[in-house]
């Protein structure tokens, strides 16, 4: 997907980021560029998932150094929903319910704030029915999903799909999958993973936060970073994550140790 | 709690100015001859006069309840005025003849007394303190023979209907405060629809407080004729006074065979300060009765104003095969305290009732769902279906659910489901991320909590109430 007209969307440098008063990342450095999809692996607790909300502006993380550039701007000058309008979409990995208010209802709200802000044509309830019908058939989906209540008893691979379909309504510039392909059975995973690669474009960029090298058998990676200790100790190509799954993280840390008395 | 929602639930309140106008108010404090000053003002039959006498000394007797989940202090019946009416000419041919005041204080509220309504063909009786000051569509109404009136004009043009029916349904010596309100009730609404009459157009009711310490007692009596329908709409606003004002209704229906009454409120008297000073206290007595086979009682509430609200519509299901329901969305924010629900006493064969209760809390404000459904022994298959939801915004509100149950007859069928919910933060940072604000994320939660509610008014009321729930818990946010 890399293109010699490739932008830079996101620059991360330096970030470390709290939460309860407990450092999760700790200087953490992330370029990503139109056209490239990321993948972010580590251990459990290296900070993937922080990253992740820290991006989308969660109110529980306390920025505490390093700076985040969106596109030119400062990412923590915009509140949580006007990233969003701008272009940054985090895919949950625990989808939030509401109980109440139809999936419908909720997808045609966020679609219309977010056509509102860029200027475009808002779409009346019979006008939404049809376009998003036709996003569904990108997933797989059973049209009653629409008429649940968001999340509500949804299952774990349900709700998966139903943030890919806000993805694809949403059509964001920076789309971060956090865990998406965790709960999902392998079926699933191949509709989802497919359903990503339709949406990923030259102008847009998809960060994966994974654990997993399944998912990447799916969706191919440009870059593969390894997290530990709240920073990215090392990247690589796709054939990382191959190395990832036979040897799993400890060789990585060992050998960054390593370097790192090196040049000391 | 976050600011965000913090500023989302303090809205000011719109209605809260005072309109002024010369008054005739009555000199504070209770006795027979504050009684008999009413009666004598109205004109009214000895009959009525005694119906009045009669229940002063049952009150009397009685106590305040206690049982309610509210706390406020003890209040002093001798320093507020019974009867408060703005001066104008005794009688009157059309509403041109209405104060000029007096309009646009009601175009004020958004009741348009002229062209707006007769656009939207919905009558209205309008209640300023303790009078009727208008009642439109009488005559289209006359020509189908329904009688649409203030309840003074009632008790002087229908005594035999008012006499007949008058206490039927809540007894002057029901409850401390329907003694009081049948003691110095000052005006309401009748209505009546004959037999087989379906009513030509919603009824409608608008009930304003604007005298400081002055109470308001209204009466209403609606009738509905065996095979007769009806839809009626109430609504309520007063001025913001620092001082607390008490509001204590009766309102009776009687439903005969096949009749069918529908009985929507949206009560939004102010509710006090956001430090809990002033507002209304609200000790209404509501009440249906089925009295006729098949006949069907409604009751829909969106209640969201008052300092404290005490309040169970309910419906006596005695004819056999009638049928109850109570739709209700209850409010609260800042120190308003409610303790509503309702009761549904199964006594005919084959009754059926469906309860609906929706409280939502925020600020330090505490909802109590309070309800009875009692099966007595000759209600062989009767079936209720009772589910109270409660809402939480914030975490110093309270929320709680009150139910009764008295099943005497084996093959009665009783449901109850409860459930409790809070906005969290995780919801609204939800929404955030797809771009929307909080303040349009909670109006969608709410709405989609009260839809099932919101679903059974009239439509022009539903608009409004949806409104409302707007301005009383969004606001300006960033």
């Amino acid at each position: 997907m890399m293109n010699r007209d490739s932008k830079t969307l996101l620059e991360v440098r330096g970030l470390c980021a709290s939460v309860n008063a407990i450092e999760i990342l700790k200087g953490f450095d992330l370029t990503v560029k139109s056209g490239e999809v990321h993948a972010l692996m580590g251990p459990n607790g290296s900070g993937k998932s922080t990253f992740a909300k820290v991006l989308a502006g969660h109110a529980a993380y306390e920025i505490t150094g390093g700076t985040v550039v969106f596109e030119g701007r400062n990412l923590f000058e915009l509140a949580p929903e006007e990233r969003a309008r701008a272009g940054v979409f985090l895919a949950f990995q625990y989808p939030i319910e509401i109980p109440g208010v139809a999936n419908s209802q909720f997808l045609r709200l966020t679609y219309n704030t977010v056509q509102a802000q860029r200027g475009k044509d808002e779409l009346d309830p019979l006008e939404f029915d049809d376009f998003v019908r036709e996003k569904m058939k990108l997933l797989e989906m059973n049209p009653d999903f629409l008429d649940r209540s968001v999340n509500e008893g949804f299952s774990g691979g349900e709700k998966k799909r139903n943030e890919i379909l806000q993805m694809a309504l949403l059509e964001p510039r920076l789309a971060i999958l956090d865990e998406t392909d965790s709960g999902l059975d392998i079926d699933a995973l191949r509709v989802v993973a497919n359903g990503v690669n339709q949406l990923a474009t030259k102008d847009n960029a998809i960060v994966l936060v994974t654990h997993y090298q399944r998912l990447l058998n799916y969706i191919v990676p440009d870059f593969v970073h390894v997290m530990e200790a709240g920073r990215i100790i090392k990247t690589g190509g796709k054939e990382l994550a191959l190395e990832l799954e036979t040897r799993g993280y400890d060789w990585v840390g060992a050998e960054h140790k390593a370097a790192a008395r090196v040049t000391a | 709690m976050s600011a965000v929602l913090q500023n989302l639930v303090n809205q000011p309140y719109k209605h809260g100015f005072v309109t002024d106008i010369e008054s005739d108010v009555a000199a504070k404090g209770l006795n027979e001859d504050t009684i008999r000053m009413i009666s004598a003002k109205k004109n009214e039959p000895e009959w009525l006069l005694e119906f009045r006498l009669k229940s002063y000394r049952a009150w009397l007797k009685m106590e305040e309840p206690k049982w309610p989940n509210v706390h406020y202090p003890k209040i002093d019946f001798q320093t507020i005025s019974y009867y408060a009416a703005p001066k104008q000419k005794p009688k009157l041919k059309s509403m041109d003849e209405v104060d000029p005041e007096l309009l646009r204080t009601f175009e004020k509220l958004g009741v348009p007394l002229h062209e707006r309504m007769a656009l939207a063909g919905v009558a209205v009786d309008v209640i300023f303190d303790s009078v009727s000051v208008a009642t439109t569509y009488k005559h289209k109404l006359a020509e189908v023979g329904v009688i649409f009136c203030s309840m003074s004009e009632a008790v002087l043009e229908h005594p035999e209907l008012v006499k007949k029916y008058l206490g039927t349904v809540v007894p002057t010596g029901d409850n401390y405060y329907a003694a009081l309100n049948s003691a110095v009730f000052t005006d309401g609404s009748f209505c009546f629809i004959p037999k087989g009459v379906k009513c030509p157009m919603d009824l409608s009711t608008y009930f304003r407080i604007n005298t400081e310490e002055s109470g308001q007692f209204e009466r209403t009596l609606i009738i509905a004729e065996e095979g007769a329908s009806v839809s009626y709409l109430e609504g309520c606003t007063a001025p913001a006074f620092s001082t607390n004002q008490l509001h204590a209704a009766v309102v009776e229906l009687v439903a005969l065979d096949n009749a069918d009454i529908k009985y929507s409120t949206v009560q939004n008297w102010y509710a006090g300060d956001e430090n809990g000073v002033g507002g209304i206290y609200n000790f209404v007595t509501k009440r249906g009765l089925c009295r006729g086979v098949n006949s069907r009682i409604s009751w829909t509430q969106v209640e969201t104003g008052s300092a404290i609200t005490w309040k169970y519509p309910s419906v006596v299901l005695l004819g056999d095969n009638s049928v109850g329901e109570f739709y209700s969305v209850a409010v609260t924010n800042n120190y308003q305290q409610a303790d509503t629900g309702t009761k549904m006493i199964h006594i005919g064969k084959n009754t059926r009732s469906t309860i609906v209760a929706k409280g939502i809390s925020a600020g330090r404000s505490n909802n109590s769902y309070r309800g009875l459904v009692r099966i007595a022994p000759t209600a062989a298959g009767a079936r209720n279906y009772s589910q109270c939801d409660s809402m939480l915004i914030g975490d110093r509100s309270s929320a709680n659910t009150f139910p009764y149950i008295q099943v005497r007859n084996n093959s009665a069928r009783v449901e109850h489901e409860a459930s409790t919910s809070k906005i969290g933060e995780d919801q609204l940072f939800y929404f955030a991320q797809r771009g929307v604000d909080a303040e349009a994320a909670v109006s969608m939660i709410i709405n989609g909590f009260c839809k099932d509610v919101f679903q059974q008014l009239p439509m022009e009321f539903a608009v409004e109430a949806t409104k409302l729930l707007g301005f009383k818990l969004e606001g300006s946010v960033g």
